[in-house]
């Protein structure tokens, strides 16, 4: 069993709760048994750290110290926590003024980080700790030949002195897990680009314009679905598509899955268990193709 | 060791679109992608044509896109190229006018650098040195050698070509972190790109910093260029109050509170809240909006006190 102490971050407890749902409903049948830190904050997700960068390193580093006291790595199910989490702790790890300095913050609450923790997001543990060959034998209804298009996020990959897990030029996990689950990985440039997210509220034109251009050229590509390790990308692959297609004038629908979301199809768990009906982009190609009837090689999961 | 080298080939006066041409050449230890295309051009075909000159990373001029990534083609090994990709593909850099094969027009990119006034306004009262802590805050950007690759990689500039980008920007923030310019002319400076197109346009995407061959980090300093703005005084852009609405709220609720987090963006603007309004009712009716009210964390007065502590604490 693999166990780690879970970071849910701020989205899976607030706009997207499926998220946290569906990874709720994997986790056991990929061997991984989590103690949730029901008491850490926000990342900072890059933001708090442009106006406070020691206060934004001090939040991921009590987050850090409470995983040290549980005796446990950390596993994240957002790729941007996972960039911003990662970046601070190498920063912290490899910098002894700087874990001084930030301790001293923490001092506030009586706490200390060692530097002793790793942080590791869902999708890495699933490649590397779980394995591929456990995913498909726990892969049910396999997702017959749906072609789905991985959307990697800017943070699990960029900068990737920081990350060390996947090429930044030509990431390849979240593709293996697609084909693990028994459908076929779209290759498309977009899949390394930036979904808009950050500037979605200030800058919605410049936002949409990148968003949908990277969704049509998964469409155009042939994906019938999309699937992303990060919930910030899935708001706004999601929540914005219908306005990013009419800001580049295409017909997009395309649905979107949080990873866990994508696994937990192919085990077979009903979509109502992983928070599908959530969605604003309706899933109904996906589901329609794992009932019987559908292009499916197994039964259906609804 | 036999490789193909696959190059996007144009010659606007013959060719209606760009296509790719592949080449075979024999690979000998230590080759760079440089001096493949210089052996293609001797060798193979003469009217191929690309920029370079030292040959050692410091012009920047055979900056170009190699395997889909932005690379000085005189430090990229053709063997380590090869075991990553499995493949060579080179084409010219990206999202800027093709004037031949490889050879980008780099006008917009040196307009950009022009208009931020790469150069320190002298009040007369300069001092002869910037001093240790004032150089120390330049990051690095004094490394830039203007060969463009940040600003082919970045994002935002794709959709919106009248972005400044990274490299100007990094610029911008080199003055404005230099002790010897003076406070007017800095204000004036921040001023100046608080607009459209200006720093608040990065979306953070970190191509910039991953492309750059000197370690520039060019987001780096458009993010000290915001906090910079938002220390003097230039907190009602939207990026800044996205900023300072945003490490407000982590400090209200230890979590970000995706309700809130549009309101404090948009401020008191009926026209923006009516923007918002249609998308805000779709996510509610689809239980995606948290409670206003409440943290979803235990003990968030602990955020509080650590993002409230006094000043230099």
């Amino acid at each position: 069993m693999l166990t780690y102490a879970l970071y849910p971050g701020c989205a899976a407890k607030g706009a997207t709760p499926e998220l946290f749902q569906s990874t709720m409903a994997v986790i056991g049948r990929l061997g991984i048994t989590v103690t949730e830190l029901t008491a850490s904050s926000c990342c900072g997700a890059g933001v708090v750290g442009e106006a406070d960068p020691d206060g934004a390193l001090a939040l991921s580093a009590r987050t850090f110290a409470q995983a040290e006291r549980l005796g446990l790595d950390i596993m994240t199910i957002c790729g941007t926590c996972q960039g911003v989490m990662g970046g601070a702790n190498r920063k912290l790890k490899s910098d002894p003024a700087l874990l001084q300095r930030v301790n001293r913050l923490l001092q506030l609450e009586g706490q200390t980080y060692r530097g002793t923790i790793q942080v590791k997001h869902l999708l890495w543990i699933v490649v590397r700790e779980v394995g591929l060959e456990k995913i498909k034998g726990e892969t049910q209804v396999m997702l017959g030949d749906l072609k789905i298009a991985p959307f990697y996020g800017c943070y699990i990959l960029r900068p990737s002195g920081d990350l060390g897990f996947d090429d930044p030029e030509h990431p390849d996990s979240l593709d293996q897990v697609i084909r693990a689950v028994g459908a076929e990985p779209v290759d498309y440039g977009g899949k390394i680009k930036c979904c808009g997210f950050p500037i979605i509220l200030e800058k919605e034109d410049i936002a949409l314009a990148m968003n949908g251009a990277n969704l049509k050229e998964a469409k155009d590509a042939g994906a019938d679905a999309m699937v992303t390790p990060c919930p910030l990308c899935h708001m706004s692959l999601d929540i914005y598509q219908e306005r990013a297609g009419k800001k580049i004038g295409a017909s997009l629908n395309l649905p979107v899955l949080h990873l866990p979301q994508m696994l937990g199809l192919a085990m077979g768990v009903p979509a109502k268990d992983l928070g599908l009906q959530r969605h604003l982009v309706p899933v109904d190609v996906i589901l329609k193709t794992l009932s019987p009837g559908g292009r499916g090689k197994g039964e259906g999961a609804v | 060791m036999r490789l193909a080298f696959t190059i996007t080939r144009y010659n606007p006066e013959l060719d209606s679109a760009p296509h790719d041409e592949t080449y075979r050449l024999d690979v000998s230890r230590g080759m760079t992608v440089l001096d493949a295309l210089i052996r293609i051009k001797n060798e193979v075909d003469g009217r191929l044509t690309f920029r370079y000159s030292c040959r050692s990373a410091i012009c920047g001029s055979c900056s170009m896109t190699i395997n889909g990534g932005e690379k000085l083609a005189c430090r990229t090994s053709v063997r380590k190229e090869w075991e990553r990709h499995r493949r060579i593909t080179v084409g010219p850099l990206r999202h800027l006018p093709v004037l031949k094969d490889l050879a980008v027009d780099m006008g917009s990119f040196w307009g950009k650098v022009r208009a931020v006034e790469p150069w320190l306004r002298d009040d007369g009262r300069m001092v002869a040195e910037a001093g240790a802590a004032g150089t120390a805050q330049f990051h690095n950007v004094d490394a830039c050698i203007m060969c463009g690759a940040c600003v082919a990689a970045c994002t935002v500039h794709e959709v919106d070509k009248g972005f400044l980008g990274p490299a100007a920007l990094a610029k911008a923030y080199r003055f404005v972190a230099d002790a010897r310019e003076p406070d007017q002319a800095r204000t004036a400076r921040l001023a100046s790109l608080q607009g459209p197109t200006g720093m608040w346009d990065c979306t953070r995407c970190n191509f910039c910093v991953e492309v750059c061959p000197k370690d520039v980090q060019p987001m780096e300093a458009i993010i000290r260029l915001r906090r910079a703005s938002i220390d003097a005084g230039y907190n009602q852009t939207g990026g800044a109050r996205h900023v300072v609405g945003f490490r407000d709220l982590v400090a209200r609720f230890g979590r970000l509170n995706e309700a809130l987090m549009p309101l404090k963006v948009i401020g008191w603007s009926l026209r923006k809240f009516l923007h918002i309004l249609p998308l805000g009712i779709r996510m509610l009716l689809k239980g995606k909006v948290p409670s206003p009210w409440h943290s979803t964390m235990d003990g968030p007065e602990r955020v509080r006190a650590l993002l409230t502590r006094r000043k230099g604490m």
